[in-house]
């Protein structure tokens, strides 16, 4: 085994030592990392005992970058490069954000996701996101000592793809390998479910600071399965605090605010929402920078009252996810509560009332989505034990389609379908030797492509020239287990591969992310190349021991031929990966995957029907 | 090979193990998806080398599709009377018997009534009314398929019944419209 010991330190080389990994909850406010240690799944704290992460980027003038409690301390005092809540901006258009005449940054008018013009130059939403996770995987190799072997990262279940695109690449960007883009009430159902070992229907109701997910799941017999799910990607805590800040505003007849003014009592609306989860009242006193006095008291009534439009919000997408999956109140067995928003009493009423039982609240709101994240993480990672046999079968939140003629959408995959998935559609072309034709991918419920969001736009040329309706182009939508989506297209008749260029409407290129990375590793002094080279090594590494295990298991599927095959691959690769040599490792590794394919194809087949035979073993005994 | 590779290609029912039938055990059903689930997914292969991970996916997708296709009624009558040789061709055949479309075009125009005075309880009822109609349409759909084998006529009544779902769907969308 000596040929194994590559590592550096802080890097897991033993093949099964436990591997660093971590779960994400990436959100509007606040954002924490857990992990799973000696079994328990556990929040990481920051070096002053602090487990949150203020969801807070500020950009100063000497070049730094301050993020979390620091960065929260300047947004009064320079609110304009200052930014928070950057989750509500993430793969979303200029005219996609509530309240955009309120904030105080400078926008870029660009097509697609906005961009804002900082003391430190143009960011988009992907870069000030990247920065929270860099601090976030910072903490946790501290915490942890050691190089992360990879993160699952959390997202609204209600997330079109643009916006888990979007976090997929602030991850990348951030130096993290993510394991999995995991849905927030998913995971909180995993920490709770796991926890209580619960079997039943159960909602969860996830009110977070800018988003509001329900999904109701099924959970029987260590599987954890999503029937639907629905909810709003812009209404959540923020909106409360909005809400607050209009009515100092009114009540106190103020004149116009300067930035500094509207971000203070912004900051003084949050608070008397949190006091007012404990306290009938709350006392909001503030002097302005305009010399005005603000001297009020809100209670719990006039909050109430106040925010009933936005609670009711709430209830919509809740039945609209309860006849989705084709249940009704009565079946469901426990409302778990998730989301610091969740704390305010009209939230807990409306949920109360709606399912017609006391909401459950016994993990923390604000960490329970983190926790679960880093118990699939610690799975995802290889970190098995005994009695971690669940599995979560998750769906997509909102259906996929394609434009056809007149502006309408046909959909492809509907909506709370089972991910992974797959779906064909066949087109053909409407004029007599057309050779290209344009396709848009949108996602959406409505009909109209105009009220749908506008994914990517894909122009399929070398379409040999035919009548119109002759050639069939066969369009193939892929949802991976991330709920992202890959589209590929085929000209049937000719069979040729039809070329595919994607322009993502509200995403980055691949140019793009590939600029920021470079930029990046130049600013922090980070070897590209080196950092290259010990992902294929790890990643090889990760490669050699699968092939192992699945050799020690399944050795019987093999001819003698076939097992001196894959030998000599597996002893290639080997000797490669030692070397510093990135494009001969890669080389090796493709080798030995394909010289694996049927033996891998073999196991599975083998797993599949064993799995068929337990069954029908179970159905002989009943 | 050919056997490890026609596994993959079998059809749905042969996948989950079952014969193929309308009416089936909903319950052995959700427990053989979750068994080959639990075998194929990705994430139970989430360590395991590219080639494992590309098959899992592929796997995962085959089984989904099959369960989705199985699980509900109308989806499993296409699907089985295609396999049978009777394609009900759903989208591009629309006869239908006068009576009932008559009895559907008043049912849509209670709907409508109901949505445009915002009368949730009023479509909550239509909706149950057709959802009793739909379940005992299916058990008739049963009989004729597994019972009296009469593919066109189930294909006829697949086709009723598909016209019944789209109005429950937009009784749903209405419901949205109502509620939101």
């Amino acid at each position: 085994m000596a040929l194994l010991q590559i590592a550096e330190p802080g890097e897991s080389a033993a093949p099964h030592e436990h591997r660093l990994a971590v779960g994400i909850d990436l959100g509007t406010t606040n954002s924490l990392v857990a992990t799973v240690r000696s079994g328990m799944s556990v929040v990481l704290n920051d070096s002053r005992g602090r487990p949150l992460l203020p969801s807070v980027v500020s950009y100063t003038a000497n070049g730094t970058v301050e993020v979390g409690y620091a960065a929260e301390a300047r947004q009064s005092i320079d609110p304009k490069n200052t930014i928070v809540s950057v989750k509500r901006f993430m793969g979303r258009g200029r005219r996609d954000i509530a309240h955009i005449e309120t904030l105080p940054y400078d926008f870029v008018d660009t097509e697609g996701m906005v961009k804002l013009k900082t003391i430190a130059g143009i960011k988009s939403p992907v870069e000030v996101s990247a920065e929270i996770l860099k601090t976030i995987r910072n903490r946790a190799e501290v915490s942890l000592g050691g190089e992360l072997t990879g993160a699952v990262i959390t997202v609204p279940a209600y997330f079109d793809d643009a916006q888990r695109q979007a976090t997929k690449d602030a991850a990348r960007l951030a130096g993290l390998n993510v394991l999995r883009l995991l849905n927030e009430p998913t995971a909180a159902a995993i920490a709770y479910g796991l926890d209580n070992s619960s079997e039943g229907i159960y909602a969860v109701f996830d009110l977070g600071g800018g988003t509001f997910d329900i999904s109701i799941l099924r959970l029987s017999k260590g599987v954890f399965e999503v029937m639907a799910t629905g909810g709003d990607s812009a209404l959540g805590g923020d909106d409360f605090d909005h809400r607050i800040f209009c009515w100092i505003i009114e009540q106190g007849k103020l004149a116009p605010l300067s930035l500094h003014d509207a971000r203070l009592l912004q900051v003084r609306a949050r608070e008397a929402k949190e006091q007012l989860s404990q306290h009938g009242q709350a006392p909001i006193t503030v002097k302005l920078g305009s010399g005005e006095y603000v001297d009020l008291m809100l209670t719990t009534e006039v909050f109430t009252e106040i925010t009933r439009t936005l609670v009711q919000k709430t209830v919509a997408p809740s039945k609209k996810a309860l006849r989705d999956a084709g249940l009704t109140v009565a079946e469901v067995r426990g409302v778990v509560m998730v989301g610091g928003s969740t704390r305010m009493p009209q939230i807990q009423h409306a949920v109360a009332e709606l399912f017609k039982q006391e909401p459950l609240n016994n993990l923390d709101p604000e960490k329970v989505v983190a926790l679960g994240a880093a118990i699939q993480a610690n799975l995802l990672a290889g970190n098995r034990a005994a009695g971690d046999d669940w599995l979560l079968l998750d769906v997509i939140p909102l259906s996929l389609g394609l434009e056809t003629m007149g502006g309408l959408v046909e959909k492809v995959i509907p909506r709370n379908s089972t991910i992974p998935i797959a779906r064909a559609q066949e087109f053909t072309t409407f004029k007599d030797g057309q050779t290209a034709m344009a396709i848009h991918v949108v996602q959406g419920e409505r009909e109209m492509v105009a009220d749908c969001r506008s994914l990517a736009r894909f122009e399929l040329l070398g379409i040999p020239p035919m009548v119109a309706g002759a050639a069939r182009i066969r369009v193939s939508f892929q949802v991976d287990a991330d709920g992202l989506l890959s589209v590929t297209a085929r000209e049937q008749t000719s069979g040729r591969e039809a070329r595919i260029e994607v322009k993502p409407s509200y995403g980055l290129g691949d140019d793009e992310i590939a600029g920021m990375l470079k930029e990046s590793f130049s600013r922090s002094g980070d070897d590209a190349f080196r950092r290259a080279l010990r992902e294929a090594q790890v990643e090889a590494q990760r490669l050699v021991e699968a092939t192992q295990s699945a050799l020690t298991a399944d050795a019987d599927l093999l001819s003698i031929l076939e097992r001196a095959h894959i030998d000599a691959a597996l002893t290639r690769l080997r000797a490669m990966m030692i070397g510093d040599d990135r494009r001969a490792i890669d080389g090796a590794m493709h080798a030995l995957s394909a010289a694996t394919n049927e033996f891998a194809a073999r196991r599975m087949n083998q797993s599949v029907q064993r799995a068929l035979a337990g069954r029908n073993v179970d159905q002989l005994s009943l | 090979m050919t056997t490890f590779d026609l596994d993959f290609a079998a059809d749905h029912f042969t996948l989950f193990g079952l014969s193929q039938a309308q009416s089936l055990d909903l319950e052995s059903l959700d427990n053989c998806f979750r068994a080959i689930q639990a075998r194929v997914h990705p994430d139970k292969h989430a360590h395991a080398g590219s080639s494992d991970q590309r098959l899992a996916m592929q796997w995962a997708t085959r089984v989904n599709e099959a369960y989705q296709t199985l699980k509900s009624p109308g989806g499993r009558a296409r699907y089985l009377l295609q396999l049978l040789g009777h394609d009900p061709r759903v989208d591009s055949n629309t006869a239908m018997p006068t009576e009932f479309l008559m009895k559907q075009m008043e049912l849509r125009e209670s709907v409508e009534d109901a949505r445009s005075a915002a009368d949730e309880e009023a479509l909550d009822q239509i909706r149950v009314h057709l959802l009793g109609e739909i379940k005992s349409e299916y058990q008739r759909l049963a009989e004729l398929i597994d019972v009296s084998k009469d593919y066109s006529a189930a294909a006829d009544l697949v086709r009723q019944l598909m016209f019944q779902e789209k109005l429950l769907n937009e009784i749903d969308d209405a419901l949205e419209a109502v509620t939101a």
